[in-house]
């Protein structure tokens, strides 16, 4: 059969986990804001936030749901269709997902269960304790699963014996050149995610005047929490995670930034249309030696540019660039929007801007689209490598499973997925649209 | 003295073994959803099972990462040789999980049937899969010299893997059966107990004839076994375990039943696994072709720093998990917060 086996395998390794990769910042995001709102349920004994609480719960619950069934065709995954990968990594590869599931899963599962059904069961104190282990569970998953993706960006702590990786110094391969900040990076997106979400429900219920003393608490704590923590993800976050790429992964930072010819004093594009044969960026919009002086501290650097690598080695330009500056673009306004509320906020007129609440409420969706791109950056970015520099995608799929296989999983997935998707998107409305219900005081106290 | 991969393999006997204990119960529920009577009943066991079953999959999570670390070669060889059933395995796995979030959330009995159906069968599938690979495993598979699965999907649905498949059927809804006898009480709980009794009996029949037809499609599994003690402890520990659940029936005793059952499960894998030592994959084209744990393992480094993980981060999960289980025990009542 003419099917090419790992373009298919590719196809549905990203799809996968693409819209895997939609539910747990929602989780990790809202899981913390929870722990906050919960908290303030619990030692104010508010009926207000008690209500929140249970109210965004609900969203928790339905989410994490998703990422769970979602999660597990992931850990298979590296099995079913990259077999040769796994056979060549699974030295260094493997103990991370095991330890995600050793450290993390458990207790995000199972406090999970403990905070949905023990409302009425655990003191206020246990009940909030257990959200607490939600969100700390839900972040340390996400570091595990974070140290085997930055591996394979920046592998570390490992030798090429017997025809495979093998580890050589475990801290070296966790703590290798990309993981902390790649960490710091994605967990901060999944604070912004939950942050939106929390605004655009509240924009919502303030809309449709339900629910109303609730969602203006929760607009306004998740205005602050948000604008906190997009300007982080700019600086220093996206700062020195952009730093990193340009030092450890250079063919990356040239395809993502533009930069098609090696040059000092390198400038940063803000906007450009892809010119692909030959590379070229139309219609752009640059700042002089700005790029030099932001990844290397002086405008005078040296950066390489596309023209400077093997062409087996360069990653695909187009999506590169474009998921990338998409991503800055959005995380520049997540900036500005928040700004806006807290503004507003101040001046005490933020729930008559009534033009503000439908641009919250339609802006919802486009943290989980900036983690997307991000996402496909970094991805996309690395290839055509799957070990960045050490062993190619080509080589890493599985090959006794056949082209026709690959394709009626990936359809079958396909047509499940958004099959499911509608009906999170349809449920999660149905759960909004109910608005909270106030929680009894004597709940609260108890 | 035990070596590294000794080890390894009896962990991940341990972590199979406890996917099999625990999300073993919910699956037997799940299949019990498919014989419901009442929507109250149907309720029941999502409730019965909500705080805990995803818990209870992270089993499975963790046994499949522990094994890619510690047996790196069986993951890939067994997972891509294996790949339509496992396709099958994760789409049930995907509705079974979402069934317990969406099923409540509309008010239409058309949706929730649908949802009903969904989590039935997701259940189902898993429950006689995990026996037919088994089945699989312990009957040897296609393994050429140079480690290549050469196997085909239809070859995984030979008889014996069936036949395990219906042991592991039978052995879940026996499981859950008494899960949902503990839970529940009156009319609801004696008829969890004429299930549970009714197929202690099918899981002795299948066991008894899975036994037989193992000598035939797997005799090299037992080579020298009568001169191992372990197989000898195990054995006797299995006869005194299932000889108990029919008595704890009886008496009423559903928790004692639950905990015979949980031992006659690790039991049962106690031997397979005994028998299989030291491989962990054996070929059937020719077994010196075998993964075993030498060939198919990580570094010594690797299993060395999986074996402290695993150390420091059981024990954490075993501590939490019993809390929870005490928090929920007792009778399952239908409440507000419910499914």
């Amino acid at each position: 059969m003419g099917l090419d086996s790992v373009l298919l395998a590719r196809i549905q390794f990203a799809a996968t986990v693409g819209f895997h990769f939609i539910f747990p910042p929602i989780t990790i995001g809202l899981a913390w804001l929870l722990v906050i709102i919960e908290y303030l349920g619990w030692r104010k004994q508010s009926e207000i936030y008690a209500g929140m609480g249970k109210f965004f719960s609900k969203i928790l619950a339905l989410t994490f749901a998703m990422g769970v069934a979602t999660g597990v065709v992931m850990e298979f995954q590296f099995g079913t269709n990259w077999a040769e990968y796994s056979k060549f990594v699974g030295d260094i590869f493997g103990a991370p997902l095991a330890a995600e599931g050793v450290f993390a899963f458990f207790m995000e599962s199972a406090f999970l269960g403990l905070y949905l059904f023990g409302r009425n069961k655990l003191s206020r104190g246990l009940h909030w304790f257990s959200i607490f282990m939600v969100a700390l569970g839900s972040t340390i998953s996400a570091f595990w699963i974070l140290v085997a993706n930055s591996w394979q960006q920046t592998p570390a702590g490992f030798v090429i014996r017997n025809g495979r990786a093998e580890l050589t110094d475990f801290w070296a391969a966790v703590f290798n050149p990309s993981t902390v900040i790649r960490f710091l990076h994605t967990v901060d997106a999944a604070l912004i995610t939950g942050a939106f979400i929390i605004l655009g429900v509240s924009a919502y219920l303030l809309l449709k005047n339900k629910g109303t003393d609730v969602a203006k608490e929760a607009m306004k704590l998740a205005l602050i929490f948000g604008l906190v923590v997009a300007v982080l993800e700019l600086f220093p976050i996206g700062h020195e995670h952009g730093r990193e790429v340009a030092h450890h992964q250079p063919a990356k930072f040239a395809a993502i930034e533009g930069l098609y010819t090696s040059r000092t004093a390198a400038p940063l594009v803000l906007f450009g249309i892809v010119n692909l044969a030959p590379p070229e960026l139309k219609a752009k919009i640059e700042i002089p030696g700005l790029l030099s002086w932001m990844a290397f501290g002086s405008i005078d650097a040296h950066i390489p540019g596309i023209n400077s690598f093997p062409p087996d080695d360069i990653p695909p330009l187009w999506l590169t660039f474009v998921s990338f500056h998409n991503m800055v673009v959005l995380g520049m306004y997540f900036i500005g929007i928040t700004l806006l509320g807290v503004f507003f906020l101040l001046r005490k007129r933020l729930f008559d801007k009534r033009w503000y609440l439908k641009i919250l409420l339609y802006t919802f969706p486009l943290p989980i689209l900036a983690c997307q791109f991000g996402w496909m950056a970094t991805e996309v970015g690395r290839q055509p490598w799957v070990v960045y520099n050490v062993l190619r995608t080509v080589d890493a799929a599985s090959i006794n499973v056949t082209g026709g296989e690959i394709l009626f999983s990936l359809i079958l997935f396909g047509l499940i997925y958004i099959f499911l998707f509608a009906l999170y998107v349809y449920v999660f409305y149905k759960e909004v649209s109910h608005g909270p219900q106030m929680v009894k005081a004597q709940e609260v106290r108890s | 003295m035990i070596d590294l991969n000794t080890v390894w393999f009896l962990l991940i006997g341990v972590l199979i073994t406890g996917y099999a204990i625990l999300d073993g119960f919910d699956l037997g529920v799940g299949v019990l959803h498919l014989f419901a009577k009442s929507n109250e009943e149907r309720r029941l066991h999502l409730n019965a099972i909500g705080p805990v079953w995803d818990g209870n999959e992270v089993w499975l999570l963790t046994g499949g990462g522990a094994l890619f670390a510690a047996f790196p070669v069986v993951y890939a060889t067994i997972f891509s040789g294996f790949y339509l059933a496992l396709i099958l395995l994760l789409v049930a796995l995907i509705f079974r999980a979402v069934s317990f979030e969406f099923r409540g959330k509309v008010n239409s009995p058309g949706w929730q049937k649908l949802w009903d159906w969904l989590f039935g069968l997701g259940s189902l599938l898993p429950a006689v899969l995990f026996g037919v690979a088994v089945g699989n495993v312990l009957r040897g598979v296609p393994i050429a010299e140079n480690g290549n699965y050469l196997g085909t999907f239809l070859q995984l649905l030979n008889p014996y893997a069936i036949l395990i498949g219906i042991l592991s059927l039978v052995m879940f809804v026996m499981h859950g059966a008494l899960y949902m006898a503990v839970k529940t009480e009156g009319e609801y709980q004696a008829r969890m107990s004429k299930w549970a009794s009714g197929s202690w009996i099918a899981l002795v029949a299948v066991y008894f004839l899975a036994t037989f037809y193992t000598f035939f499609a797997a005799p090299f599994l037992f080579e020298n076994i009568l001169s191992k003690p372990l197989f000898w402890i195990f054995f006797i520990l299995l006869l005194l375990a299932i000889i108990y659940i029919p008595i704890a029936i009886k008496a009423g005793q559903y928790p004692r039943g639950f905990f015979a059952s949980c031992a006659t499960i690790t039991m049962m894998i106690g031997l397979a696994a005994v028998s299989l030592f030291p491989k962990l994959v054996p070929s059937n084209i020719d077994l010196a072709n075998s993964l075993t744990i030498y060939n198919a393992s990580s570094s010594h480094l690797t299993l060395t720093v999986m074996l402290i993980i695993a150390l420091i981060g059981m024990p954490i999960v075993l501590a939490y998990t019993i809390y929870i289980y005490r928090v929920f025990k007792g009778k399952t009542v239908i409440g507000e917060d419910s499914y």
